[in-house]
């Protein structure tokens, strides 16, 4: 059976695609280094328009009118300039209310295209552009460690490292975010906490990683300026050894978090990257695999929810579990040697 | 039957859902199509694969494995049709349910109107409607052409005018639409399905066809009271098709093996709705309901009439979370029989959404998915109800109709540890009324079905008379008021053996009769207090001669609409009393 596949690795070779949403400008080259919040492509969306009712404005036909208009189409317009008439003894002309460009006219009617606000692709993480895809974006690379997380609310930074995370189980207090720590990114555990998302605004925060975090913080997490990223899910959930260890072993090194919204469809999820520059010759994650025995794997539901674990045997044909539920199993051994057995669809392979 | 009275045409039916792709085989097996076998595997539309190939081989190759024959070559197509010596199948059909719904703008000229109906229209198949652009909004032009821009569609359903009716205010939409399209750059630009006044069908086509793929269907609301939602359909499952082809790679190579008649799993479950209320001919309904992972369809159909809704806001996948717009955490929480906070709840949701391919790992999870299913069904029987014309006199006001049998799909359903959990999910989602027959497709068949009876019709209806289905139980529903523990139902009950018992059903209980599957039963029932079985009136009762399910026949006598106690120690009481008597 094909695996779920979570990447958390100490040491990796990274590669992101970034991709605008519509044909624009990519505004790096090749071989530049560049940082999360650089842009690397922008494009106006477009999406404000205006339409001018000619024909109506000079009291012609609409077939009179588009014999008056002095405009063509692709031509920049500026608030009040004259695009149509003059007609009849009053010389009476119809003028621009805004500056844009023409996009459209005929039957007495102009469509102008109004400056709207760019909109601009950032890199997400530090790293080297490696390609570019012509009109689209680019290709990023970098080598480090690499942790996907399950939630984001679309915020990109990057800053130093620090912890307020000891145990898998901690929960992150309001005591522990003071002014020290203004500009760094926070690890934290558990949050339920509504106040300290605020007081992460207020002093600011350049980022905050949690292992888990009450759904009921959802709105206020989205509002922040900072990036938030859920690690391991929503409840009181702990954060998994694995992930632990590499957050505290880098402490006061810079990290870059793009909390963007998870899209299944693509494989895109909110990462944190943390750029080591002493690595040999990485291989990119692992993406196909099937389930096998030996693999290490993360257990995604009760009864041991967040829990690395080891496969021992996987059992492809449906096999009874403790939810009473009859599915594709595995029994997986927990790191107090304790086995289990799990439906292979609550198992992630971390690769 | 000694000889095969059909063609010996095996039929091997995809069906690639948003979790996993299930490949049915249908086989003649003693002269008469029966279901086979199903192979199963993991979906794959999501990255890395990008591409349902993969997850629809390996489907195959399961069942291939599983019963010892061959349906790919080696280079992995399909091999079709079979030879004399059994390798390959003789045609193929696919389904799909898989993937982003489609993006719908809805326009029209009212919003209670034209455009609602829009909306019911996009209801028909996989969508979600990204916005609603009417004449009668305070929108400009320019600001409808924008709306249209940013919803960024796959599909405007553009639709107003009754027939012979307005038209000015129709090309001003048709000029929007047309506008916003031009403005897209070409490679995103939706199709338009016209549905809207039919004088106008020469204009929209002159405005429209040198900028879109257009299509023109029926009006949807030939009169102001009148909405036809049947004839557009068939277009849109076309629409639908093309731009599953188009947006999902490895859609088009199956599509073709299928002859180009790959059809939403929706509108396949649909078909077999209408077609076995037409098969019973009788006076009910025929209701059935697939909760999936990527849309919960309700399918209610009257002689052969077929409508349904596809909600893609109700499902138990990855935008499970929806259902926290139509209900609250509380509200599912009252289903579950132990203490579950409205906030664990919402937790368990949230985490539903980022892994929608998992299942419950304990008998506590397990309970919280269960609720969700219930007020899944609970909102989705709503919504078909509000459907029912009012003039129909085969509805109590408010309740649903009276059908019979009710058919269940979707794993949370048909892959429920106990059938008793099945039976009562059924029961306090659906809330049916009078005497009915729950029945489980255990295994998924009834899309299949559905897309396989354009290509064999017999083979539908014998698999259909066969027992690929689960007869869960009869079940009478009394309707009506009364005190908690007074008696609603009188029951005589004689066996097959002659055995004649009889029973009082309170009300506020479920009671099972005990009848193994299959087993027939003769019933003579009256309903007390004004209560009503559909037979004929309040108070009315009668004979019954029904066959035993898998749970024998189930009374509820809870009333309708089912109300839990808002005490929670007496609710969990009750709700584990129920779960009781059902064995679940």
């Amino acid at each position: 059976m094909l695996a779920q596949i979570k990447h958390i690795l100490p040491k990796t070779l990274i590669q992101r695609e970034r991709t605008l949403p519509a044909t624009g400008d990519v505004v790096v080259r090749q071989g530049q280094y560049v940082e999360p919040l650089d842009i690397i492509a922008e494009t106006d969306m477009k999406q404000e328009h205006l339409l001018i009712d000619v024909a109506r404005g000079l009291g012609l036909s609409p077939t009179q009118a588009d014999q008056m208009i002095q405009r063509e189409v692709g031509e920049e317009i500026i608030e009040g300039d004259i695009i149509a008439g003059p007609v009849g003894i009053a010389r009476r002309v119809v003028r621009s209310p805004v500056t844009g460009k023409i996009v459209l006219l005929g039957e007495g009617q102009i469509l102008l295209e109004l400056d709207s606000p760019i909109y601009e692709l950032h890199a997400g993480l530090s790293g080297k552009v490696t390609s570019l895809i012509p009109g689209r974006g680019a290709v990023i690379e970098t080598t480090g460690a690499l942790i996907q997380g399950v939630w984001g609310n679309d915020r990109i930074d990057f800053g130093l490292l620090q912890s307020k995370i000891k145990s898998t189980t901690d929960k992150l207090i309001l005591d522990h975010i003071d002014v020290s720590l203004r500009g760094s990114i926070i690890v934290g555990g558990y949050c339920d906490d509504p106040t300290i998302l605020k007081k992460g605004a207020d002093i600011p925060l350049r980022g905050l990683i949690l292992a888990s975090m009450s759904s009921r913080l959802i709105p206020i997490a989205k509002k922040v300026r900072y990036p938030v990223i859920v690690l391991e899910g929503f409840g009181a959930l702990p954060m998994n050894d694995i992930n632990l260890n590499i957050l505290t072993q880098n402490v006061g090194r810079e990290v870059s978090i793009n909390a963007e919204s998870p899209e299944r469809i693509k494989g895109k999820f909110p990462e944190v990257v943390i750029p080591l520059s002493e690595m040999g010759d990485e291989e990119p994650p692992i993406t196909d695999l099937e389930y096998q025995p030996g693999q290490v794997v993360l257990i995604v539901r009760e009864p041991a929810a967040r829990q690395i674990a080891k496969i021992k045997t996987v059992y492809p044909e449906p096999r009874p579990l403790a939810s009473g539920i009859t599915a594709p199993a595995a029994d997986v051994m927990l790191s107090y040697d304790t086995v289990i057995r799990v439906p292979l669809v609550n198992l992630e392979v971390i690769a | 039957m000694s000889e095969s009275s059909v063609a010996a045409e095996s039929l091997l039916a995809v069906d690639v859902g948003t979790i996993n792709t299930r490949a049915i085989l249908f086989d003649i097996v003693e002269g008469q199509y029966r279901f086979v076998a199903v192979g199963k595997a993991k979906t794959t539309i999501e990255a890395p694969y990008l591409n349902i190939g993969e997850g629809v081989r390996r489907a195959i190759s399961k069942l291939e494995k599983t019963l010892g024959r061959t349906f790919l070559s080696n280079s992995q197509s399909l091999i079709i049709p079979s030879s004399p010596d059994g390798i390959g199948i003789d045609s193929f059909a696919l389904t799909i349910s898989g993937g982003k719904p489609l993006r719908v703008v809805a326009v029209g000229i009212l919003e209670e109107g034209s455009a609602q109906s829009a909306q019911e229209l996009a209801a028909t198949t996989y969508s979600r409607i990204v916005d609603v652009v009417t004449i009668n909004s305070q929108r400009t032009q320019e600001s409808r052409i924008d709306a249209i821009i940013k919803a960024r569609p796959d599909l405007i359903i553009l639709a107003g005018g009754t027939e012979n009716g307005a038209e000015r205010s129709v090309m001003t939409m048709v000029e929007a639409v047309g506008l916003a399209c031009y403005l897209l750059p070409k490679d995103v630009r939706p199709e338009v399905l016209y549905v809207g006044n039919q004088a106008l069908r020469e204009k929209v086509q002159d405005s429209l066809s040198s900028i879109v793929h257009l299509d023109i269907a029926p009006n949807i609301r030939p009169s102001t009271n009148v909405e036809q939602l049947v004839p557009a359909q068939a277009k849109l499952i076309r629409i639908y098709q093309r731009i599953r082809n188009k947006k999902i790679l490895g859609v088009s190579e199956f599509d073709i093996s299928a002859g180009r008649r790959m059809l939403p799993t929706a509108a396949a479950f649909n078909r077999i709705i209408g077609f076995l209320s037409k098969t019973y001919g009788s006076s009910k309904g025929v209701l059935g309901i697939d909760i999936g992972a990527s849309a919960t369809t309700v399918s209610l159909a009257f002689s052969g009439n077929a409508m349904m809704k596809t909600i893609s806001h109700l499902n138990l996948g990855e935008n499970v979370v929806d259902i926290l717009r139509f209900v609250k955490a509380e509200d599912i929480a009252r289903w579950i029989p132990g203490h579950f906070s409205p906030d664990r709840v919402q937790d368990y949701l949230y985490n539903k959404t980022i892994y929608p391919f998992s299942i419950p790992g304990t008998v506590d999870e397990l309970s919280i998915e269960q609720a969700i299913a219930r007020q899944l069904m609970r909102l989705a029987v709503s919504e078909i109800i509000q459907k029912i014309p009012e003039k129909d006199n085969n509805v109590l006001a408010g309740f649903l109709p009276w059908v019979e049998p009710i058919i269940a799909s979707g794993s949370v359903l048909t892959k429920a540890p106990k059938l008793g959990q099945s039976m009562l999910m059924l029961l306090d989602g659906i809330q049916p009324v009078g005497v009915t027959t729950l029945v489980l497709d255990k295994n998924n068949l009834t899309p299949a079905l559905g897309a396989a009876a354009e290509i064999n019709q017999m083979l539908v209806v014998q698999v259909l008379e066969s027992k690929a289905f689960l007869n869960l139980g009869t079940v009478i529903a009394p309707v009506g008021k009364a005190k908690f523990g007074t008696p609603v139902l009188r029951v005589w009950i004689k066996q097959e053996d002659g055995t004649e018992t009889n029973i009082d059903v309170k009300y506020g209980s479920i009671e099972v009769i005990p009848a193994s599957l299959g087993q027939k039963v003769e019933l003579r029932v009256l309903p007390l207090q004004r209560f009503d079985i559909g037979m004929g009136g309040p108070g009315r009762g009668g004979r019954l001669r029904v066959i035993g399910g898998a749970l024998g026949i189930v009374i509820d006598a809870r009333g309708r609409p089912l109300m839990l106690p808002e005490n929670p120690n007496q609710r969990q009481e009750l709700l584990k009393k129920w779960a009781r008597v059902l064995g679940a």
